[in-house]
């Protein structure tokens, strides 16, 4: 466990709990994408370099923007007071533990956690490039296909409002 | 000894971390490479700014300025004395802590982005085999520094300002990266490095830069505009309006902070450019085979200088864009020409070499530039304008 590590550890635990706990919503907003930021560096420190980069473009630069726009969209004028603690907080404690709990057994009995793995082979973009290319171009594609439909079914939700102002 | 000048900063440095002890030498090589980039850079947005004042005073028949020093010369350091002196005012209904960090934020990103630009031979600060998916990684963090300083401030002109920012940045992000592709693919690497050495060797005395290919200059055309647009500079200044909205997201901003932010903004149009450099121009390689002796990084930044001029040029010139039009722009040209072109750039690279293959590219990239910016100005319906949400 390098400093590195527990300075990015520290920072990414940090965010995210305050992303949780905060009140204003673009304030959790920010905070986690100080936990993604976090996540992003610790891929960095690991040499997955391209998985990293990625964190950061696909999460920080795209998602946290999204989440910040759409709660300026559906925000009402006057704040309506949320409290940020659940009344029921015994039994969220409880479905925690328990998620925590299942975990933790998980990760113990993997085999993976055990035994020191050999180092592994360092792996650049061009090899992921051409894994996508070549092996997995058939996923890609429907990936594609999938992220298409997405796209133009939003633009015409967006294109009815327009025709209904009308 | 032409070697020796070529090689000068990286054999200082060099010579630097002969008197540090083993066990600091990681960390003093770091600080001795980053340093310089913390000075250079940030030294030019100095000049630029002079240069932009005098520029566009003399476009728009004034003489700039012209009272510190010969020929004006002295006026950032009248100005950075002036910023660092004034009162640092923030709105009392603005949230503190978001508004303070928007602008280090900022400055941060940009500077995170020189990392990866070959300023010289030899002189990269990281040789990263994803260096141009980091530099897109990082430029994408500057939205959300606009996001933070538009928000925080608690005003309508700078929440307009920064929505306008975001959306202008995001749209056209997409044709930027669309139109690094065409490079990726024929130098098949992402690392900037590489980039830089397929680029070298001369035919006759003329280089072998992308840019003078039929699908590098419509690459290098496109990643202009699409720079002009994410470096929020005119014709695409809306973000910063000033007869709409004033200056945009950094309205509330006053003293250094708001220095920091034109700070952050020239540094970014420096790197973008420095990319565009790197990607198309050669990166800091000579533009004739015979001026090879001047040392790389003068070719670096003679040719950022250059591109800092066609930015001022094309600001003392062009008027501002209309939001709709800014999208058309964005989503109906410069999109599907970056589309085209990555298709003209596989046609390229299979094609035997040849006048043949030049003149296939060609005609396959100027006819559907002329098809889509004549659809481009038909769509221009004049009629009364309905207002969706304005009314």
């Amino acid at each position: 466990m390098t400093a590195t590590f527990l300075i990015l550890a520290v920072l990414t635990v940090a965010g995210t709990a305050a992303a949780m706990g905060l009140r204003n919503a673009v304030h959790c907003v920010l905070a986690l994408t100080v936990g993604f930021a976090g996540v992003a560096a610790l891929y960095l420190q690991l040499d997955a370099q391209f998985v990293g980069l990625t964190q950061i473009m696909v999460y920080v630069g795209a998602v946290a923007i999204l989440a910040v726009f759409a709660i300026m969209m559906t925000h009402s004028p006057t704040p309506v007071p949320i409290p940020a603690y659940s009344t029921r907080w015994a039994l969220g404690g409880v479905v925690a533990a328990a998620v925590f709990a299942v975990l933790a057994w998980a990760i113990c009995s993997s085999s993976a956690s055990s035994q020191i793995l050999p180092p592994q082979p360092d792996i650049n973009v061009q090899q992921i490039g051409e894994a996508l290319m070549h092996q997995y171009v058939l996923p890609l594609e429907i990936m594609g296909l999938l992220l298409t439909a997405a796209l133009i079914g939003a633009v015409v939700i967006a294109m009815d409002r327009k025709e209904e102002i009308k | 000894m032409i070697q020796t000048l070529d090689q000068i900063f990286v054999l200082a440095k060099l010579w630097l971390l002969g008197y540090v002890p083993a066990v600091a030498q990681p960390l003093a090589s770091a600080i001795l490479s980053v340093v310089p980039i913390l000075i250079a850079f940030p030294l030019l947005f100095a000049i630029t700014t002079w240069l932009e004042r005098k520029g566009l005073g003399r476009m728009q028949n004034r003489l700039g300025p012209n009272r510190t020093g010969p020929f004006g010369l002295l006026q950032p350091i009248a100005d950075a004395i002036k910023s660092l002196t004034k009162e640092d005012i923030v709105p009392v209904t603005a949230d503190h802590l978001v508004h303070f960090l928007a602008p280090l934020v900022l400055v941060m990103a940009a500077f995170l982005a020189y990392a990866v630009l070959p300023i010289g031979r030899n002189m990269v600060l990281v040789n990263m085999n994803a260096g141009v998916l980091f530099f897109f990684a990082i430029g994408s963090t500057v939205e959300l520094s606009v996001f933070m300083a538009g928000w925080s401030s608690r005003s309508k002109y700078s929440l307009l300002g920064a929505m306008r920012a975001v959306a202008q940045m995001i749209s056209y992000e997409v044709p930027m990266v669309l139109a690094t592709i065409v490079i990726i693919m024929q130098a098949g690497s992402l690392s900037t490095v590489t980039i830089v050495d397929k680029q070298a060797g001369y035919t006759g005395i003329f280089p072998h830069w992308f840019v003078f290919t039929p699908w590098g200059f419509m690459g290098f055309a496109l990643f202009m505009i699409a720079a002009t647009a994410e470096s929020n500079r005119s014709p695409f200044d809306l973000p910063e309006g000033e007869s709409e909205i004033i200056a945009g997201y950094y309205i509330e901003y006053s003293g250094f902070k708001f220095a920091l932010f034109f700070l952050g903004e020239y540094l970014g149009m420096f790197a973008t450019s420095g990319l565009a450099i790197t990607l198309f121009l050669g990166g800091w390689s000579a533009p004739f085979s015979f001026l090879t002796w001047i040392p790389s990084y003068a070719w670096f930044f003679a040719k950022l200088l250059i591109l800092i001029g066609a930015f001022i040029w094309i600001r003392g010139t062009l008027p501002r864009l209309r939001m709709d039009q800014l999208m058309n722009l964005a989503w109906q040209y410069v999109l599907p020409m970056a589309l085209i072109n990555m298709l003209v750039a596989g046609i390229w690279h299979f094609m035997p070499g040849g006048l043949l293959r030049w003149l296939v590219c060609t005609a396959l990239l100027a006819a559907p530039c002329v098809l889509l910016s004549l659809a481009l100005k038909r769509k221009k319906r004049l009629q009364v304008r309905t207002y969706y949400f304005a009314e």
